[in-house]
């Protein structure tokens, strides 16, 4: 059990089972010896209770030993954490950006991908961003975890042992779709690696239109998709001059979805809310985006029609 | 031999200045409110327990089962304050403390009589507040019952509601820490020393302690969040300048002890148990009194551990992990005092005694993992995973919540003058055992394996524990309704509870029952140690 998937794990392991097998012997033995008490001094055997009142010699054994105990966990635990905390000066650095609701991991020349593909047995460093609430990378297979904290240089290490696709998880709450912030790491062969890395860079060539780059910076791809799928809040597709029924101040009615409704809908989305999604999910983007950003916006919603409007959003 | 009269009524008969309900509402009898605190946290703990059971059933299956992601996020979050705040908090002082503490060491009540009312009141004010931020403004809070920063100041939901009803709360907890701490001071009986006190009596001064002393930093803590909100003025948003590790620390620096403001109480009560159902002295008196002491001390500074992957420096990880094992050490020492307390006594498993060992047995294994979390390299694993949701069930409601009904088997007949039916209550101690280990215990597996907490969703590979656990809550919530059941039918038509149905030997079987309205008609003079129980202990002072 101590060939992990990481370099790390070994350490992480083994803290785990000195202390588990010290926690079972104890738990078991003082459960047996509660078992044996109760029968064996039951009072329905009718002895009289022995009246003492304690031993300082007891006192001592029970004191020193579980703090011999204790201590050699702490120094065990430490001992396994410590290489967390010495990253090697080759490590490769790959930005991990934390935001609600998606992991995204920047590489050189800024190219940006969701899923993490990493070379196998090279180290590796990530360093934590977070754009809007805390967040914690966890990545289980790799016993690795660090917060996301806006403001603080967060990052962790580690080098990937085996080649195959692992769990990328957010252990620290952050809101309404918490439990769907799951991404994986994919780890590959060198060649194989430098292979999605050209494919990154050529794909990431291909001029995206600036109301995609804004809608995809400012978080809003998280709950409204580009392809028809019912997310958090309507999805964009095919969006632009429907008809939309919304509840607004208790009333149904129907509006076109325009310029006027775009910019309504940014600023005061709690307003006008469309049928079938809940009120209160989605704050006012006033003090983020102005107008002439939700110009921008606009023009790219034009040209998403149904079916039709995945071009370029590589999701 | 009774020390009361047994002319003089019941407090339960008293009649005073305020008749009937007014009676109630307005007595300052520290048993009265304790009954109303009682009463209180039976009807709160009831509804989190239900709330609760809403998340397992959401749970039980990958995907949406019942509800959307916002309404379990509100759930998970009001299921938290209530029974943080409301329940696990004052529960075991405020219950219990209130209502054996003054008859413990002799005393007629507690030393500031309306203060202790107006605790109640502020209590039951705060708690109301907390469950009316579920239906005020923008929805449920969302933030999780530790509002962390930045979520908690961004999040559009009845956040505020919900820290002002946990600010009232605190200061709830502060009144009652200060007047338990005077009354322990000032009220002990003619000739009881302080190493002549019962420990219960000592657990609830080490718990008054801390209540005094780490509450106002999570008041304070609180109050900064509002201005943040309300004003804007950037204490932890890095957005407004503000640091969010702040808030954590300060967070945590109150409610880290505050765990101990739930444990400590717990412990004093199976400390009272085992000696009676055992018949024999406690075991190590001196040990378990400095271990409640030690534990109030050295809990102050271990709060960096629910701290480890957020960014601390390298030597403060270091320095937490070292204290928090330090911690571990009056807890070990006081499970060795307990079960040496039932070796070569004259065991009477009766339910009290029961709920005593299940409490052992549970803490141990929360006890345990307490050290998997405290250890820097699994920490990494298991922090804000469903390992942590185990483990702190395991100690507050395998602890408190254990010793809690513990303490209610063993203190009924003397609080309301009833006896229960005991194979109704072994029935239950059943249910409720292995209800909550099949609940409970997946969530270690689940947590080793990387489940995350707080998740409206999960993984296909977590579906056997998810699904085991709400099977665990079905069974769980059926003994605890059955417990409840027992001690309603008992209070209705029960048979007459004697004075001393035990055969306990600490001040409060020495009084009727139910006690009369001013505990003794004289007070008792202490000549020696608590926990004489028979010719044969020659231990004199």
């Amino acid at each position: 059990m101590f060939t992990g998937a990481s370099n790390l794990a070994e350490g992480v392991d083994k803290a785990f089972l000195f202390i588990f097998i010290i926690a079972f012997i104890f738990i078991i033995g003082i459960t047996v010896f509660m078992i044996w008490t109760v029968i064996h001094f039951s009072r329905k055997k009718g002895k009289e209770a022995k009246q003492f009142r304690g031993s300082m010699k007891l006192e001592v054994l029970w004191t020193g030993i579980p703090l011999i105990l204790v201590m050699l966990m702490f120094w065990i635990g430490w001992k396994g954490f410590a290489p967390m905390r010495k990253v090697p000066a080759d490590a490769m650095v790959v930005k991990a950006i934390g935001r609600m609701w998606e992991w995204e991991f920047v590489y050189s020349d800024s190219l940006r991908s969701k899923e993490l593909v990493l070379p196998i047995n090279k180290p590796v460093k990530l360093d934590l961003v977070a754009e809007d609430v805390n967040h914690s990378l966890f990545i289980p297979a790799f016993r690795v975890k660090e917060d996301v904290v806006p403001g603080y240089d967060n990052w962790l290490w580690f080098t990937p042992n085996y080649i195959g696709n692992y769990e990328i998880l957010c252990t620290e709450y952050c809101g309404l779709l918490h439990s769907a912030m799951v991404s994986q790491t994919r780890i590959v062969e060198q060649d194989e690696y430098d292979k999605w890395f050209e494919e990154l860079k050529a794909a990431s060539f291909v001029p995206e239109p600036d109301g995609l780059k804004l809608l995809r910076s400012t978080g809003c791809l998280a709950c409204h998709s580009l392809d028809g799928s019912k997310l958090v809040g309507p999805s964009f597709a095919g969006f632009y001059g429907s008809q939309r029924t919304v509840t607004a101040g208790g009333a149904q009615k129907t509006v076109t979805a325009d310029d006027a409704y775009i910019k309504r809908s940014i600023y005061e989305p709690n307003e006008e809310v469309v049928e079938g999604y809940a009120r209160n999910l989605m704050q006012s983007y006033r003090t983020l985006l102005t107008e002439e950003q939700i110009g921008i916006i606009t023009e790219y919603l034009k040209t998403l029609v149904k079916n039709e409007g995945t071009q370029g959003a590589g999701l | 031999m009774t020390m009361g009269n047994d002319t003089q009524p019941s407090y339960l008969e008293y009649q005073g200045k305020h008749k009937g309900l007014a009676g109630w509402l307005l007595s300052t009898d520290h048993k009265r409110i304790g009954l109303l605190y009682l009463y209180a946290i039976i009807v709160f703990f009831f509804v989190a327990a239900f709330l609760g059971l809403l998340m397992r059933i959401e749970l039980i299956a990958p995907g949406k089962t019942i509800m959307e992601p916002q309404t379990y996020n509100g759930l998970f979050t009001i299921h938290g304050i209530i029974m943080i705040f409301v329940i696990v908090i004052p529960g075991m002082a405020a219950v219990f403390g209130n209502f054996f503490l003054p008859i413990m060491i002799g005393a007629r009540d507690v030393a500031f009589p309306k203060l202790n009312l107006f605790s109640w009141y502020l209590y039951i004010t705060g708690a109301l507040l907390g469950v009316l931020s579920q239906f005020i403004g923008n929805g449920p809070p969302d933030t999780g019952w530790t509002f962390y920063v930045p979520y908690s100041v961004e999040s559009d939901t009845s956040v505020i509601w919900a820290l002002t009803a946990a600010f009232i709360l605190g200061f709830s907890s502060i009144l009652t820490g200060l007047n338990f701490i005077v009354t322990i001071h000032r009220l002990r009986a003619p000739g009881m020393k302080w190493m002549r006190m019962p420990l219960f009596p000592w657990a609830i001064y080490a718990t008054a302690w801390t209540q005094v002393l780490a509450t106002p930093i999570i008041g304070i803590t609180l109050l900064m969040v509002i201005a943040e909100r309300v004003l804007n003025i950037g204490f932890f948003d890095p957005a407004l300048g503000g640091d969010p590790l702040l808030y954590q620390h300060l967070f945590w620096i109150y409610s880290h002890p505050a765990v101990y403001i739930m444990i400590l109480p717990a412990m004093g009560v199976v400390t009272e148990i085992f000696p009676t159902f055992s018949q024999k002295p406690v075991f190590g008196y001196t040990a378990i009194m400095i271990s409640s002491l030690a534990i109030a001390l050295v809990g102050y500074f271990v709060w960096g551990h629910h701290m480890f992957t957020a960014g601390m420096s390298y030597y403060a990880r270091w320095f937490f992990s070292f204290l928090t094992f330090i911690v571990a050490i009056p807890s070990a020492i006081k499970v060795f005092n307990w079960i040496s307390t039932m070796y070569g006594g004259s065991i009477d498993l009766k339910p009290p005694l029961l709920y005593a060992i299940a409490f052992i047995f549970l803490f141990m294994i929360g006890g345990f993992t307490g050290l998997v979390l405290g250890s820097l390299a699994t920490n990494v694993q298991t922090h804000d995973t469903a390992f942590v949701v185990a483990h702190f069930h395991y100690i507050i409601f395998g602890g408190m919540g254990f010793a809690f009904f513990a303490g209610i088997h063993y203190w009924y007949p003397k609080m309301f003058g009833k006896m229960y039916n005991n194979r109704v209550a072994n029935i239950a101690w059943g249910f409720n055992f292995i209800g909550f280990n099949l609940l409970y215990f997946p969530h270690f597996i689940l947590g080793i394996q990387g489940m995350p907490r707080r998740s409206y969703d999960y993984l296909p590979q977590f579906h056997t524990g998810h699904f085991i656990s709400t099977i665990g809550a079905f069974i769980l919530i059926a003994g605890m309704l059955l417990m409840l059941f027992n001690f309603i039918r008992a209070g209705r038509r029960g048979i007459k509870a004697p004075a001393n149905p035990w055969h306990g030997v600490t001040l409060e079987w020495k009084i009727p029952s139910p006690p009369p309205h001013e505990n003794f008609e004289e007070i008792p003079e202490i000549t020696s140690k608590p926990y004489f129980f028979g010719s044969s202990d020659k231990t004199k002072q």
